[in-house]
């Protein structure tokens, strides 16, 4: 079977980054007056080119999300499930070389952090984990997504790379999707930044998406870390990624999130950095290339950015969030994956939300079980 | 005589119907329904939450004159659907059902195969069945025959805003068709909806052009006013218009000379 790699292998990261820059200003409006926008509109619109089209970017970008999704912001959270990892990923908190406080949750913990989140009013729970096939396997995952099933119409999972077969089993579990980020699509950056570890096979990680379109998951998340490299090249890989996605597994829905690296300590400090005049930019190329993704915004971004993102084309957002495992209930001493830079709780984001006059949705799938 | 429309066992004054996403608010949702005068609105069965204390769309939509049509939004087959009418039934208390069979996320076109399976087994089960199709007549008179209360085909894509694009198809649907003919998806203005009615459909199904309108309570009324005028124009029977003019210099006046 063909997969992704086929493409991507034929793709030249510094001729693309090269075209991307040579964008006029002609490309731009001709990209903006386009009805239905290609790859080479999309590379107009993410260019520095179209740094002073960004409003009227904007105002296009509002009225495609609110026609498509309405005047409507779902919430997601995340549950950490484990901060054990085998990766080196010199990024994440996580990172196996980082001496932090390591723990998995119980069964019985994981059953309790469902339902302080569901007690909070969220229908959906977003399962995160680092990857351990000691400390949480296959196995710990499919009996997780049980737990989750019982409180959660649609449960979605960000943990590392699984095959097929897997991806088949949790889907019948009732699994609903998958957020699964490239990190970078840069392959020779992409080895420097997981060095020595599972995570180091690229094209593994690449063919993800691949493998959870056979599986007919619902949803995937696709998504790069801007703080890596060229976040003008990376959105371009990633658009025909999606692109190509979207022909081939054409039943399932996609979903984009930009997490911009955010110094952890003082272990890591990002090597691209982006304004939020660009993280704009970035949001509305996508909307105007793309009017069915859905667009997501973690707790990494600030309370004012968040409330502004929703009139950009952001569709879904993170609420409440604790990046560490057993954050709801049990634990405050172990550490994050990331600092949360909204620290605001689900209630206060819900009003902020309905205040901006947009309703919040918390329940959008249906609670079948084995499905 | 009242102009009635009848769909199974129900009868309803409005021809217009209305979809209850996309609104920035419950509270809006529910002045717009007022406004439009409508008397059926379909509630997606994923978004309903019985249990939840902090989004539960129903308590807006609990007027007791306002008939409940739960759709199957989400579903990619049949069974799936089948499953998801019978949770609605339970849940609502209602044996209607709006069956849409998108597998497509995208462009939520509607899979004819897996709806016409959907259709025959609901039917048998004892829904009231009104299923979301293309503008195919042929398609439309096979789910008349495994019975179906209604046909919904669309006018074009799902909240798209595009108007009557299947024109030259709603005229034959609605020509040959022995249920009731609602233009679902696609209607965009009031003059798209007084377009539909002019050819003679049954009634409209409206969400995004008044969800999604800077004052959609006042776009409601517009959408009512609309599809009554529609609905009146092709009861009293249009005059006709004429690809040219009259002719003035007559062809056949040698036929007195005959």
């Amino acid at each position: 079977m063909k997969t992704f790699s086929f493409i991507y292998d034929k793709l030249n990261w510094e001729e693309i980054k090269e075209k991307i820059y040579k964008k006029t200003d002609a490309d731009v409006k001709r990209a903006l007056a386009s009805y239905n926008r290609n790859i080479d509109d999309f590379m107009a619109l993410i260019s520095p080119a179209a740094e002073q089209h960004i409003e009227y970017m904007t105002q296009i970008s509002n009225k495609l999300t609110q026609q498509r999704f309405g005047k409507i912001i779902q919430l997601y959270i995340p549950l950490y499930l484990s901060n054990y990892c085998v990766n080196s990923c010199v990024y994440c908190g996580f990172n196996r070389n980082n001496n932090i406080k390591r723990i998995s949750l119980t069964y019985d913990e994981i059953e309790q952090e469902c339902k302080v989140i569901k007690e909070q009013g969220f229908d959906n729970v977003l399962l995160v984990s680092g990857e351990s096939s000691e400390k949480a396997n296959f196995n710990y995952l499919i009996n997780a997504l049980s737990i989750a099933r019982k409180y959660f119409s649609a449960v979605l999972m960000e943990v590392q790379p699984l095959n097929t077969n897997q991806y088949l089993q949790l889907v019948k579990e009732g699994l609903y999707g998958v957020y699964i980020y490239q990190e970078t699509y840069n392959k020779e950056k992409y080895k420097i930044y997981h060095q020595d570890c599972l995570k180091a096979d690229f094209y593994y990680r690449l063919e993800t998406p691949d493998r959870l379109g056979e599986a007919t998951i619902n949803k995937i998340g696709l998504g790069f870390l801007i703080g890596l490299d060229d976040w003008r090249t990376e959105s371009v890989f990633m658009a025909i990624h999606i692109k190509y996605l979207e022909k081939k597994y054409w039943k399932t829905r996609y979903s984009v999130s930009f997490p911009r690296l955010r110094p952890y300590g003082n272990r890591f400090i990002p090597k691209v950095n982006i304004t939020e005049k660009e993280l704009i930019q970035l949001i509305t190329a996508f909307r105007l290339f793309n009017t069915e993704l859905e667009i997501a915004l973690s707790t990494r971004e600030s309370p004012k950015f968040r409330d502004n993102a929703i009139k950009i084309g952001v569709t879904n957002l993170s609420a409440g969030s604790k990046t560490n495992p057993g954050g709801y209930t049990i634990s405050c001493d172990t550490d994050n994956q990331f600092d949360v830079h909204d620290n605001r709780s689900q209630k206060e984001i819900a009003e902020r939300i309905k205040s901006l006059g947009y309703e919040v949705v918390w329940k959008d799938w249906f609670m079948l079980q084995n499905n | 005589m009242e102009d009635k429309l009848v769909i199974a066992d129900k009868s309803f004054s409005s021809r217009l119907f209305l979809g209850t996403g996309k609104f920035s608010s419950g509270e809006l949702m529910e002045r717009a329904i007022l406004a439009s005068g409508c008397e059926m609105v379909t509630v997606a069965l994923k978004r309903i939450d019985m249990r939840g204390q902090n989004d539960n769309i129903m308590q807006y939509l609990n007027n007791k004159s306002l008939q409940i049509l739960p759709n199957t939004s989400g579903v990619r087959t049949a069974k799936e659907a089948i499953l998801v009418a019978q949770m609605a039934r339970e849940a609502l208390q209602t044996n209607w059902i709006k069956l849409e069979i998108h597998p497509d996320p995208k462009y939520l076109m509607p899979d004819h195969i897996e709806t016409l399976k959907a259709a025959e087994e609901l039917v048998k089960l004892g829904f009231v069945v009104l299923p979301y199709v293309h503008a195919d007549p042929v398609f439309c008179k096979q789910l008349e025959d495994v019975g179906v209360a209604a046909v919904m085909p669309l006018g074009s894509f799902i909240g798209s805003n595009r108007g009557l694009k299947t024109e030259d198809f709603i005229k034959v649907i609605i020509e040959q068709s022995n249920v009731p003919v609602i233009v679902d998806a696609g209607i965009g203005t009031p003059s798209h909806a007084a377009a539909a009615m002019e050819l003679g459909a049954d009634a409209v199904l409206i969400n995004t052009a008044i969800a999604v309108a800077t004052d959609p309570v006042s776009m409601a009324e517009s959408f009512k006013l609309s599809v009554i005028a529609g609905r009146k124009a092709y009861k009293a029977g249009m005059s006709y218009s004429l690809e040219h003019s009259m002719a003035t210099s007559p062809l056949t006046p040698f036929i007195n000379d005959l």
